[in-house]
């Protein structure tokens, strides 16, 4: 529910703002870097991107690349006989953030990410410590990209779902309102002035932004589709006849969580490290034994589509693990589109209701 | 006189009975991408399009349908790929049947969307190369761009346009693209800076990598994907970390793995989400292969490349010669 206290800021003088941000806290906001739009710590030597939608997701925000759980160190600690002792040291993230301009489906990204790691009794302990010294100022869309498709997946071009501030770009500059306790504690403590007059102008771009989303059907109710497809190999080898079983689409998405654990030694010291891992690489599943429950691209195209759109709103109350933002779409080097894969499997089941399996 | 994709077409059509597949291309997810078509059927013929937007290379696919009887359309560049993998035996020539095409450059969508910013959401329509400029519609204007704001760096210096082994030609041979004045690519800006800032420009590139493999995995030479040495626990090449200097390491590999190999095609730059020059160094050390041993990859399918073989002597080192 968007509160009524708002905050103003005019264009020009956004990023000294976001500068003067810099005195407490790590100010990710979206830069040009050699022709990509990329989440990065503010650099003023750097052109904000604040038109269209960033390459990549501030996933990294809250999931960083790589980050280690803890160090550990091997210590001797006797002779007779020799014994060998471990420590291990912890150092919990410690790093206040603001993110300024992620978008709808980025914070939708963290809502699905929350849902996982944030999750009453089960909590992930640096997720949780980023999470809460976050604050995410989600920027409303004006007008949707080739491939958004927000509004099909629950979402929407203002969906506040994730963020703790909703930003509106107004006529003569940004409209901030908060959509959280921590967004409206962070708009108190901003040095911002009142924005209240704003509040309708912002209410009328958003609606038209909401009426410019393109044609397309829903795609929420397709979780019972995607299950009734999954014994359906021809289907999925025909889907994946293209896929090169990269990490492109994984590691631009906003919704995609999953991660490897490795120690990285030199000697007797090193770092239990978590780092990004997909779903589409042929080890992801690879057991010690040497067997691979997913040994071909078919059986982990299947797995991915189906985990955004059975598995996982299964467990969560039908809430789709995509956010619509097209990425995969636009970065798959073999062009797969999320959007067919799914409308195929809901086109195909309808058809066949009543139709016995012929396998 | 049918046009180009209508002789395709037919050609495929003629074949299609006797082969289990042919690989093509259809249209892609917007108006400047295609992608991969996989024709089983002679409904799926109508589909095939041809134009320069067809950039991805389709001989990768070839190594995972080994066993079948497989026909490809391929360019120039695809067409070496082709012949790299059949001299490399990762191909058997007797189930490939190659129809080959003329190219006149690939459009990089990438390129042409930072080249007219103002259209950078909008469609495109039917993209012609003409005189050197490629013509499209755009949903709010009509483009005539030069090669080197459209086309992918690769395409700017083509040495190979037509299709050289092919079992059938399609229409015409032509030239390579005319590029009257284009901007330094990556291998040349490299080499004219000093050691120091070539380092740090790989470690602004390697920040951006995602290490997603994309590069590895859309490379046709690279059979080895699933049990690559990048991702080996044991040897311990590589590790997680998130830094330029594993990164950077992963490219070294690569670059040294498929050195004498890589037919410069491009798909390693076509497939990379975050547009880092990787086939630089793949040039460059071709371009040492070319220098040592008189030898360009993908041109010949007898040859065998000179890192497969062993010579007491080769013509350009002269072993035996020094004292």
């Amino acid at each position: 529910m968007v509160m009524t206290e708002a905050r103003f800021i005019e264009k020009q003088a956004l990023p000294s703002w976001l500068a003067s941000m810099r005195k407490h806290r790590r100010v990710l906001v979206p830069q040009r870097r050699e022709g990509l739009t990329l989440f990065r710590p503010l650099d003023p030597g750097q052109d904000l991107d604040l038109d269209g939608l960033s390459s990549e997701p501030p996933k990294a925000a809250l999931l960083p690349r790589d980050e280690a759980l803890f160090a550990f160190r091997y210590r001797r600690n006797g002779d007779k006989p020799p014994r060998w002792g471990v420590e291990l040291i912890e150092t919990p993230p410690n790093e206040p953030t603001l993110v300024f301009g992620s978008r709808p489906c980025d914070a939708c990204g963290f809502a699905t990410t929350d849902r996982v790691y944030n999750a009453g009794t089960r909590r992930d302990t640096a997720y949780c410590a980023r999470r809460d010294q976050t604050v995410v100022a989600t920027l409303a869309c004006s007008r949707p990209g080739p491939t958004c498709f927000c509004h099909r997946v629950g979402g929407g071009p203002d969906n506040e779902a994730g963020s703790d501030i909703l930003v509106t770009e107004v006529a003569k500059g940004y409209l901030l309102e908060a959509v959280s306790s921590r967004g409206l504690d962070f708009m108190r403590e901003s040095g911002l002035k009142d924005g209240a007059g704003l509040t309708a102008e912002a209410a009328t771009v958003r609606r038209a932004a909401r009426a410019a989303m393109p044609d397309g059907p829903s795609l929420l109710a397709a979780p019972e589709h995607v299950r009734a497809v999954f014994e359906d190999t021809a289907f999925w080898e025909r889907t994946a006849a293209a896929c090169l079983s990269c990490g492109a689409c994984s590691y631009l998405c906003p919704t995609c969580y999953c991660f490897n654990i490795t120690d990285e030694a030199r000697g007797n010291e090193g770092l239990r490290l978590r780092s990004w891992d997909n779903c589409m690489s042929p080890q992801f599943t690879l057991e010690a034994s040497g067997h691979n429950p997913r040994p071909g691209k078919a059986h982990r195209l299947r797995n991915r589509v189906s985990h955004k759109f059975a598995f996982y709103p299964s467990l969560h109350e039908g809430a789709l693990a995509c956010a619509g933002c097209g990425r995969c779409i636009v970065f798959c080097p073999a062009s797969l589109d999320i959007r067919e894969i799914v409308s195929q499997a809901m086109i195909q089941t309808a058809n066949a209701e009543g139709e016995p399996r012929h396998d | 006189m049918p046009s180009r994709l209508e002789e395709l077409k037919d050609g495929i059509r003629k074949a299609l009975p006797d082969l289990d597949m042919v690989l093509a291309w259809g249209q892609g997810p917007d108006s400047l991408r295609r992608k991969p078509l996989f024709i089983v059927s002679q409904a799926d013929i109508d589909k095939i399009v041809w134009d320069p937007c067809c950039s991805p290379n389709l001989a990768g696919y070839l190594t995972g349908l080994r066993g079948k009887k497989v026909g490809i359309v391929v360019k120039g560049c695809d067409c070496r790929s082709v012949v790299e993998l059949i001299q490399e035996k990762l191909v058997d020539r007797a189930e490939v049947t190659i129809f080959g095409l003329h190219c006149e450059g690939t459009i990089d969508p990438a390129k042409v969307r930072a080249t007219l910013p103002g259209d950078a959401r909008g469609a495109f329509g039917d993209c012609r190369v003409s005189d050197g400029r490629i013509r499209f519609a755009s949903d709010t204007s009509l483009q005539n761009l030069a090669a080197s704001d459209a086309f992918y760096d690769k395409c700017l210096h083509c040495s190979d346009p037509n299709a050289g082994f092919c079992d059938y030609f399609i229409g015409e041979r032509g030239t390579p693209p005319p590029v009257s004045t284009a901007p330094p690519d990556a291998l040349e800006r490299l080499e004219a800076m000093g050691l120091e800032e070539r380092f740090r420009f790989w470690e602004q590139a390697m920040d951006r990598c995602v290490r997603c493999y994309a590069c590895r995995n859309a490379c046709p030479l690279c059979v080895c994907k699933d049990h690559c040495l990048a991702q080996s626990r044991d040897p311990h090449w590589v590790d997680q970390t998130d830094h330029p200097r594993e990164k950077l390491m992963f490219q070294v590999i690569h670059a040294l793995h498929t050195a004498g190999r890589c037919v410069e095609c491009g798909e390693c730059e076509r497939a990379c989400p975050m547009g880092l020059p990787v086939m630089a160094l793949k040039r460059a050390l071709n371009r040492q292969i070319n220098e040592l041993f008189d030898y360009r990859a993908g041109l010949d399918p007898e040859a065998i490349p000179p890192l497969f073989t062993f010579r007491e002597e080769e013509d350009r080192i002269g072993e035996k010669k020094w004292s």
